[in-house]
């Protein structure tokens, strides 16, 4: 089938299966590897990119879906202004650790900012749920959201 | 164990270690740019899926692949029939495990046949056309039915010990029992004759998935070089090996790459797909690929579960005499690393206390369940808690605060643990003063919340063989060859810290990739904490070589004999006069060009054999402050504190990330995270059902207390961590629950346990 979208703001058609779901098609067609596979059923966030500026993982979205919708990877997201800011945050909290979760984290965290969805701690606790991370224990990561919220550093 | 030859003071006058430096590899993480095994392509690479036994203990009757042969893209098909000529079995500790199963399936995701096709789809499409008739057998699905008179049993052929089961002279097969370990020091039967008090009980820690989020993962390719391996493995010097030896290869032709890993805490460590990836890749003909699955990964290994039964015994005054312990570790159908966590466990299981008598029977059992290994702290983990929960019953009973009850009776540094072993080499005292000041111990409690305390050491360091390779490019820029696994911990970034150093120059020029056997010097293993630790030393040593070699050159610009030279800020300097490191490079090589080579070895001293070990004790120590809500079971962490006895802090904020990341994979163990098994089925083997902690379940406060003593083997006085917070917190919550007045027996505290044990509590009390 033939997909039309936008992917990393470039205009691209794509022949696809009917069955192939949007990571796959992401990592194997296209070598866009930056979106990990991880837990195949939607919990874990590691596969997540943004769709038309929302969060979604892309393990459970068939990629016919996303005809005529924006789609963006961390691919495109990394030549962003707003890359930068959030890498500086992540790195200056030492907020990676295998970098699995990372990509994922990034764009959910990128699109709730673009949101004002973090507005205290709380939030930030309730919002990035969605996004499993196993190596940092979730604090440096709660930490550097809140500078980039505007909240301040969490205790 | 000691290390040859003894370690020399270093100083850290250049700055580079104690600093807290950014990740050398967060920016291509964040970027999407690091490349995992998943993420690679081999030309003409193949696709392979497993086809896994559904059956807990069967035969195999008959495996009918013509169908799945016959479908468009599907290469070939794997079965247990392509080994009539080779032996196929592995396994680093008992060589127990066949690469596909040979006639016998022993659990529920056992390789039964392998696809290799074109693609991903086209292979699980052709596994599911393969049929195989099972013949189902009586099988054992828990350690009790395992140890259960007439229990059927898991292995009937003789024992056979794998390549690095150090675990000198093997005990025959017993029953079920594949290994078993006996620590016995003082009198314990005499410390329990005089013993005023006397606290027993039995306790149960469940089976737990080490969840890396990257699952297991390998890259197999197969010709006339030999045997080339992309793989996520912690270990891949011990996996070459096995390889080797399986495929009767010589070592140097077995080639394997490790790239960054996506976490693995024991999960990754040891052979797991790699020979089964490398029989496929054989027989297609072909590179192929298998990437687990997380159901796939949970049936590939896991954290053992364990039944214990203890008694402790004290004086009336609160001194600890004597304890005795039976364990029974579940290692599943295979024993993995089984045996290793059973003697580990054993060893953590006293506890650092100054007893007049310890006994500890500790075995590993078979059952038909998916096999058991290494995670994070093993043995620590699933027998420490049991411990702490009766010395705080002891204190409860002698009146005596539990902080106070564990400071009377700590071990001080030069005593004893384990006949013949290392003596105590950390503060303990000092460590637990600590802890209990940083969660606020004396503070008041409010009502329905818990406080409790945890302590314990882990042997630590596995067996001391690294080497390292620095080389300094003419531009003055580092790059070390180390075998060590980069899967999150950050240890690239801790040997370029290390590196420059030693080099006196910005840490941030030293680089350092991953592993290809072929070009990287031997490391036995990622895994106990040993990286910075002993490949970190190895780093220095090949660093300080490097070192020597600039001191020889800059003399030459400098002869008069007893010249102050010394490096600093990447350069040679006499008084005033300075010289680069590439004016020193150019000066030996001429012209532009050249490299100067430092290469090192970290060995063991003595005989090397686990008796003598550890290389050191990983102290398990932490607090936590919890709430519980009696009407729903809840158990809520509001703080909790560890103590990171490190000796030296090479880069503090990444220790502090090792303990946060310790803290929640604690949390998770001790309250959310359990693999249920009914008949040696696994019931939750999806992340929807097993559940791991999110950002939401972050305590409201943790700390982490860096302890720098200088007391570590590794460079600069410094020694690992990562690994005892884990059992630390997972002890800390069982007391802390306790401490709120539920009766704690098994693990994980889940609303439901907690709120059933309260309400036989109150049944109890009623009647």
């Amino acid at each position: 089938m033939r997909v039309d979208l936008t992917l990393n703001g470039t205009p691209t058609a794509l022949d696809v299966e009917p069955r192939e779901l949007l990571l796959d098609v992401l990592r194997d067609t296209l070598g866009l590897t930056g979106a990990k596979r991880s837990c195949d059923v939607q919990v874990c966030g590691a596969c997540t990119v943004l769709v038309d500026g929302s969060p979604v993982s892309s393990c459970t979205l068939l990629a016919v879906e996303t005809d005529g919708h924006d789609v963006l990877t961390v691919e495109g997201f990394r030549e962003q202004p707003a890359f930068t800011r959030i890498a500086d945050a992540f790195e200056r909290h030492a907020a990676v650790q295998c970098g699995f979760c990372t990509t994922g984290m990034v764009l959910t965290i990128h699109a709730l900012l673009e949101d004002g969805a973090f507005t205290d701690e709380a939030s930030i606790r309730e919002e990035l749920s969605g996004n499993l991370c196993r190596c940092t224990g979730y604090r440096a990561i709660l930490a550097a959201v809140g500078d980039l919220a505007g909240i301040g550093e969490p205790a | 164990m000691t290390i040859a030859p003894e370690r020399t003071e270093q100083t850290t006058a250049s700055g580079q270690v104690g600093r807290s430096m950014r990740r050398v590899d967060a920016g291509e993480k964040l970027r999407g740019e690091a490349q995992y095994v998943g993420d690679m392509i081999v030309p003409g690479m193949l696709h392979g899926k497993v086809l896994r036994s559904p059956v807990a203990h069967a035969r195999i009757v008959s495996i009918d692949a013509s169908e799945a042969l016959a479908m468009p893209g599907v290469v070939c098909v794997l079965t247990g029939e392509d080994f009539k000529d080779q032996d196929q079995f592995w396994g680093h500790a008992l060589k127990d495990r066949p690469i596909v199963a040979a006639g016998v399936v022993r659990f529920v995701g056992e390789p039964v046949a392998a696809v290799a096709a074109v693609d991903e789809a086209t292979a699980e499409a052709a596994v599911k056309a393969i049929y195989v008739e099972y013949d189902e057998l009586p099988l054992v699905g828990t350690v009790d039915e395992a140890l259960a008179p007439d229990a059927p049993l898991v292995h009937t052929d003789p024992t056979r010990p794998g390549l690095f089961h150090g675990l000198g002279t093997l005990p025959e097969r017993d029953g079920n029992i594949c290994y078993s370990y006996e620590l016995n020091k003082g009198d314990a039967a005499a410390a329990f004759a005089k013993a005023d008090i006397v606290v027993e009980g039995t306790y149960e820690f469940p089976g737990i998935y080490q969840y890396a989020m990257e699952t297991h993962t390998v890259i197999a390719q197969v010709d006339s070089r030999g045997i080339t391996l992309w793989a996520t493995c912690q270990h891949p010097f011990l996996v070459r090996a096995e390889i080797a030896a399986l495929f009767g290869q010589p070592l140097g032709s077995v080639r394997i790459i490790v790239p960054y890993l996506g976490g693995g805490f024991g999960s990754k460590s040891y052979t797991k797909m790699e020979p089964i990836t490398v029989a496929l890749a054989r027989k297609a003909r072909r590179p192929v690929r298998i990437s687990n699955r997380v159901d796939e990964s949970m049936a590939t290994t896991r954290r053992s579960g364990a039944k214990i039964t203890m008694r402790t015994a004290a004086s009336n005054d609160g001194k600890l005499i004597g304890r005795d312990v039976k364990v029974w570790f579940d290692t599943g159908a295979y024993a993995d690393n089984g045996p290793r966590v059973t003697a580990t466990g054993a060893d953590s299981a006293p506890g650092p206390y100054r007893w007049e008598g310890v006994h500890v029977d500790a075995y590993c059992v078979y059952t038909n369940t998916a096999p058991s290994g290494s995670y994070r702290a093993f043995g620590a983990s699933q027998l420490q808690w049991a411990g702490d929960l009766q010395i705080d019953e002891i204190a409860h009973r002698a009146g005596i605060d539990p902080v106070e009850i564990r400071r009377m009776n700590l071990l001080r540094p030069g005593e004893e643990l384990r006949h013949g072993g290392k003596p105590m080499d950390a503060d303990l005292v000092g460590d637990i003063e600590k802890v209990a000041a940083a969660l606020g111990w004396d503070r008041p409690k409010d009502p329905d919340t818990g406080r409790g305390v945890s302590v314990g050491v882990l042997a630590a360091g596995a067996h001391p063989v690294s080497s390292a390779i620095a080389r300094m490019e003419a531009d003055g820029d580092v790059y070390v060859l180390v075998g060590s696994t980069e899967m999150g911990q950050g240890q690239r970034t801790a040997f370029a810290q290390i590196a420059g150093e030693v080099l006196a120059m910005p840490a941030e020029r030293v680089h350092c990739e991953g592993t290809d056997t072929k070009f990287t010097p031997y490391d036995r293993s990622t895994g106990a904490s040993r990286s910075t630790t002993l490949a970190g030393l190895a780093v220095a040593r090949a660093a300080e070589e490097v070192r020597k070699d600039l001191l020889a050159i800059a003399e030459r610009f400098w002869p008069e004999p007893g010249a102050p030279i010394e490096l600093r800020d990447g350069a040679a300097w006499c008084g005033t006069e300075r010289r680069t490191y590439p004016e020193l490079i150019a000066k030996r090589f001429g012209l532009s060009g050249g490299q100067l080579v430092g290469e090192a070895d970290v060995h063991p001293a003595g005989t090397g054999s686990y008796a003598e070990g550890p290389v050191f004790w990983e102290i398990c120590m932490a607090a936590a402050e919890v709430h519980v809500d009696r009407r729903t079971g809840r158990v809520t962490v509001l703080r909790t504190a560890t103590v990171a006895d490190v000796g030296r802090a090479i880069n503090p904020q990444l220790v502090e990330r090792q303990d946060e990341g310790a803290t929640m994979q604690g949390i998770g163990n001790a309250l959310y995270e359990e693999m249920v098994f009914a008949d040696g089925r696994l019931l939750n083997d999806t992340l929807l059902d097993y559940r791991i902690p999110t950002i939401a379940d972050l305590p409201v406060q943790s700390a982490c207390v860096i302890v720098e003593n200088g007391d570590g083997p590794g460079p600069f006085g410094s020694k690992g961590c990562g690994e005892g917070a884990f059992a630390g917190i997972i002890g800390a919550l069982a007391t802390a629950v306790a401490d709120a007045g539920v009766p704690v027996r098994a693990l994980p505290l889940t609303p439901e346990r907690v709120w059933r044990a309260m309400s036989e509590q109150q049944e109890e009390e009623h009647r």
